[in-house]
């Protein structure tokens, strides 16, 4: 099994799941034409990473640092950090919730969670347990089986999967920019450039690595879409839903009768604790790569001081935030999504640079097609982000204008569901009401007037 | 000049200098006027190892360069002329620039025995008569070096010369670092050697190379002594050695494998591509190609496969001072030696004595009365956990093998049997 599949699997991580689930659940088929776009870019950014690896045997941290120098890389890493630290928090919600449809208290389930994942990394064989969590991907299975258990409207989820459909929508734009973001996660592509050079696979052997990194893209997005189907036709075609826990997404399941829970959650588990497992690791990799601290758990304390720092407060505090009271779980795994969705463009632009470099990549440079794609996928990304955060700003400023205490938080949590949604007439209807994903990213970064 | 080494020594302001603090430095003519910036300063190791040479003066169209003994003073205020026949700059290959080649590369730690990565570089500043002379005293890396990079340009120097000092400095001196170049040429050109890695220990060595991208591998091992290159290779994991022999020319390839241990370079070979393998064995020397020969029949999971040749076998009718003479003839293999074998006219394994044993007999003792009860040995064909079961067992530090005619064909000894431990 090589990093190509391997990455697949982590890619559909609690993130993953709840992302695509919320897209089903709220806007029906709508979203499944994202996924070829979504899947072409996936190709294309994790073949560079890939290549570069297998070409120059560094990792992509290594070369930002070696090409672009010291500064640009300590703040695409801090940038990375914080990113990836909403992503780890997300795993540990992941975590939480998949455990908490057993009524299991998040207060037991975290704490224990996050120590075996210390553990099982610094001090245990990490190795032998990754080939339980691959094998326990074929869970997803169960989401194929469950699609065409539910019969969805097979004619609709066609047409939509090649009709692009745009909305200014807040709650729209945001979606997209989750899906980009959970499908091709920034962290992802250091990570599968890292294994690549791990596993010592050079320009030669390359040919066979591009071929399991194209079929483990599909993989990935063959997963998506039947979760999109299964959550359109077991939640949408009942009424359009945000998902607010994991017992709304496990509804997508439910032709499995009893067994429904049981196997979200068990497969929803897996996700996130794998994920937990790779996602602190790779990111405290990547930083001590280019900004050179010494890394690796066949180190020391002592000779690795950074490394086991960073590491150790990625998952004490992802973990440690998740027991706030009433931290709002599901909200907080999307919004990670987001996030990831926001960066990604600019780790793009550094990989598209670097990948373009002769004396870097001799003749292994991009094509003009990859580039091309590349470049493309770099404008429509900024450009979403641009439309999220005018249309934000745009709408706090509506808000700042009323007075601050005739916005109580009631009011904005009674907004009415959404009515029976047409995704064919609404489409070209703009629906800017607040959503509560933009609302957790105002309340986030501190940026709304909310709490009174 | 005694060089204090220590957190101290930096506040000595004026001795010392940085290159980032060089990076931007203006320089003026004898008239004081501007001519540009510094935009890269350069050595030229075949002339002098550590002193910067020239500098690249960016300014205008053409980046100028600035010969050291052109330079009357050097100071966080600027870069003062004393002569103004500037050359433009072109590149050649005897130099390393120092922004281009170094900063923010990988260097190796020959002290330290690790690869680490360039943050910063420190200068002796040298007022000599005629002008200063600035020189490479140490690599910086870790948060002191880190924090002058990134505030460099947003806070005065003399601020961050100051506000530095709070974190302890983390530097390599320059004589012990080893630059990686993977241009074989350019290495002759810049001088590098590999001296300072071929005084590492091989078990360091080897940890230090598997860090490196794979050209820079190559390019030190088809550099490196083929005797120092076979000790760190042996220390390998195998899939590394395998990439590495197979990016070696062939003639190299062949030189390293000879210097291996015939057992060693039989489990290397055996990693290798098929027409791989029989190049190099094709380039070999007679003796050591059959005997590795012999070995690769054997299957590698077998006892066969994990033998080694290397022993001492005696007539079983020898004494103590028979032994002893032995010995004193073959001294390179005495260091990992700690049994003797005991064969009689036709080959066969007659008894095993553990070499403490001739220390307290005297010389006229037939061996054959110190060996150890009970003979074990096992077939050529035997099974790996079987092997383990035994070393176990018996608390074994040598286990002889035989071939089916009853013959000694090799020993397996318990390192080999910790490695195979490991790798489970």
């Amino acid at each position: 099994m090589g990093p190509g599949i391997i990455t697949a699997n982590v890619d559909n991580d609690s993130g993953g799941i709840l992302t695509y689930s919320q897209a089903g659940a709220k806007y029906g088929y709508l979203p499944l034409w994202t996924l070829i776009p979504i899947t072409l870019l996936l190709i294309v950014t994790q073949e560079m990473c890939s290549r570069m690896g297998a070409v120059t045997g560094k990792g992509l941290s290594d070369l930002i640092r070696e090409e672009f120098g010291l500064r640009t890389t300590f703040f695409m890493m801090i940038a990375l950090v914080l990113t990836n630290f909403t992503n780890v928090i997300a795993e540990f919600a992941g975590i939480a919730s998949s455990l908490e449809l057993f009524h299991i208290s998040r207060y037991i389930s975290v704490p224990i969670c996050a120590v075996a994942v210390w553990f099982l990394v610094v001090r245990g064989n990490y190795r032998s347990a990754e080939k339980i969590f691959l094998a326990a991907c074929c869970l997803y299975v169960t989401y194929i089986v469950s699609a065409f258990l539910l019969k969805p409207d097979w004619k609709q989820a066609a047409i939509y999967s090649v009709k692009p459909i745009l909305m200014f929508d807040t709650d729209y734009i945001t979606m997209l920019i989750a899906m980009v973001g959970t499908s091709i996660a920034p962290w992802m592509q250091f990570y599968l450039q890292s294994a690549i050079v791990e596993k010592g696979i050079t320009a030669k052997e390359y040919v066979q690595s591009r071929l399991e990194v194209v079929v483990g893209c599909i993989i990935t997005d063959v997963v998506a879409f039947f979760i999109i189907v299964s959550c359109a036709t077991a939640i949408w075609s009942h009424g359009p839903k945000d998902i607010n826990d994991a017992a709304d997404a496990a509804v997508a399941l439910k032709p499995f009768g009893n067994y429904a829970y049981l196997l979200f959650s068990a497969g929803l588990f897996n996700a996130s604790f794998f994920a937990a497992c790779i996602l602190p690791l790779s990111t405290v990799f990547t930083v001590c790569e280019g900004l050179g601290f010494e890394s690796g758990v066949d180190k020391r304390f002592h000779e690795a001081p950074e490394f086991y720092w960073l590491y150790t407060l990625l998952v004490g505090l992802g973990a440690g935030v998740i027991l706030w009271p009433n931290f709002p779980l599901v909200r907080m795994i999307l919004a990670s999504q987001v996030l990831n969705g926001v960066l990604l463009p600019f780790v793009l632009i550094y990989m598209v640079l670097l990948i373009n470099k002769k004396g870097l990549m001799k003749e292994w440079t991009n094509s003009a097609m990859y580039n091309t794609v590349a470049w493309v996928s770099v404008a429509i990304m900024i450009g979403l982000t641009l439309a999220l955060a005018s249309i934000t700003v745009k709408q706090m400023m509506q808000a700042d204008a009323t007075p601050v205490r005739s916005a109580p938080v009631a009011q904005v949590k009674s907004v009415p569901q959404v009515k029976s949604y047409d995704p064919g007439r609404h489409a070209l209807k703009a629906d800017v009401r607040e959503s509560h994903i933009a609302h957790l990213i105002r309340q986030t970064f501190g940026i709304g007037k909310f709490a009174d | 000049m005694v060089i204090i080494y220590g957190p101290g020594r930096i506040s000595m302001a004026d001795e010392f200098f940085f290159l980032t603090e060089l990076l931007g430095l203006k320089v003026y003519d004898l008239k004081g006027r501007r001519l540009g910036l510094v935009k890269d300063a350069v050595i030229v190791p075949l002339i002098h190892p550590a002193r910067v040479d020239r500098f690249l003066v960016g300014g205008g169209w053409a980046w100028l360069t600035v010969r050291h003994d052109q330079i009357r003073s050097i100071s966080l205020d600027g870069i003062y002329l004393k002569d103004e026949q500037l050359t433009p700059y072109h590149s050649d290959e005897y130099m390393l620039r120092l922004v281009r080649d170094l900063l923010d590369q990988q260097i190796i730690d020959g002290q330290g025995r690790k690869v680490v990565r360039v943050t910063d570089v420190t200068f002796k500043i040298q007022h000599e008569d005629n002008g200063d002379v600035l020189s490479i005293l140490d690599i910086d890396i870790g948060l002191r070096s880190m924090l002058r990079r990134l505030v460099h340009g947003v806070v005065p120097p003399r601020w961050i010369r100051r506000v530095q000092t709070v974190i302890p400095p983390h530097s390599i001196r320059w004589e012990h670092c080893s630059i990686l170049e993977a241009d074989p040429q350019r290495r002759l050109r810049l001088n590098i050697s590999n001296k300072i890695l071929e005084r590492m220990h091989p078990a360091d060595l080897a940890d230090i190379v598997e860090d490196l991208s794979p050209d820079d591998r190559e390019a030190i091992f088809e550099t490196m002594d083929s005797e120092v290159a076979a000790e760190t290779l042996s220390e390998m994991e195998p899939d590394v050695q395998a990439s590495i022999l197979e990016s070696l020319e062939t003639e190299k390839a062949a030189d390293i494998v000879e210097e291996m241990s015939a057992h060693e370079a039989a489990d290397v070979l055996a990693e290798l591509e098929e027409k791989t393998s029989e190049e190099i064995l094709e380039e070999m020397e007679q003796e050591p190609k059959e005997e590795v020969e012999e070995l690769l029949e054997y299957h590698e999971h077998s006892a066969g496969g994990l033998m080694n040749t290397e022993y001492i076998a005696l007539p079983e009718d020898v004494t103590v001072a028979g032994a002893m003479d032995a010995l004193r003839a073959h001294e390179e293999i005495l260091e990992n030696l700690n049994t003797l074998f005991l064969v009689d006219a036709g080959d066969q394994l007659k008894g095993s004595v553990p070499l403490a044993r001739l220390f307290t007999a005297t010389g006229a003792t037939p061996l054959r009365e110190l060996a150890a009860e009970p003979l074990l040995h096992v077939d050529v064909e035997e099974r790996q956990d079987r092997i383990t079961e035994l070393f176990d067992k018996y608390n074994l530090l040598t286990l002889p093998v035989i071939d089916s005619e009853g013959k000694l064909a090799g020993v397996i000894t318990a390192d080999e049997v910790i490695s195979l431990l490991r790798e489970k």
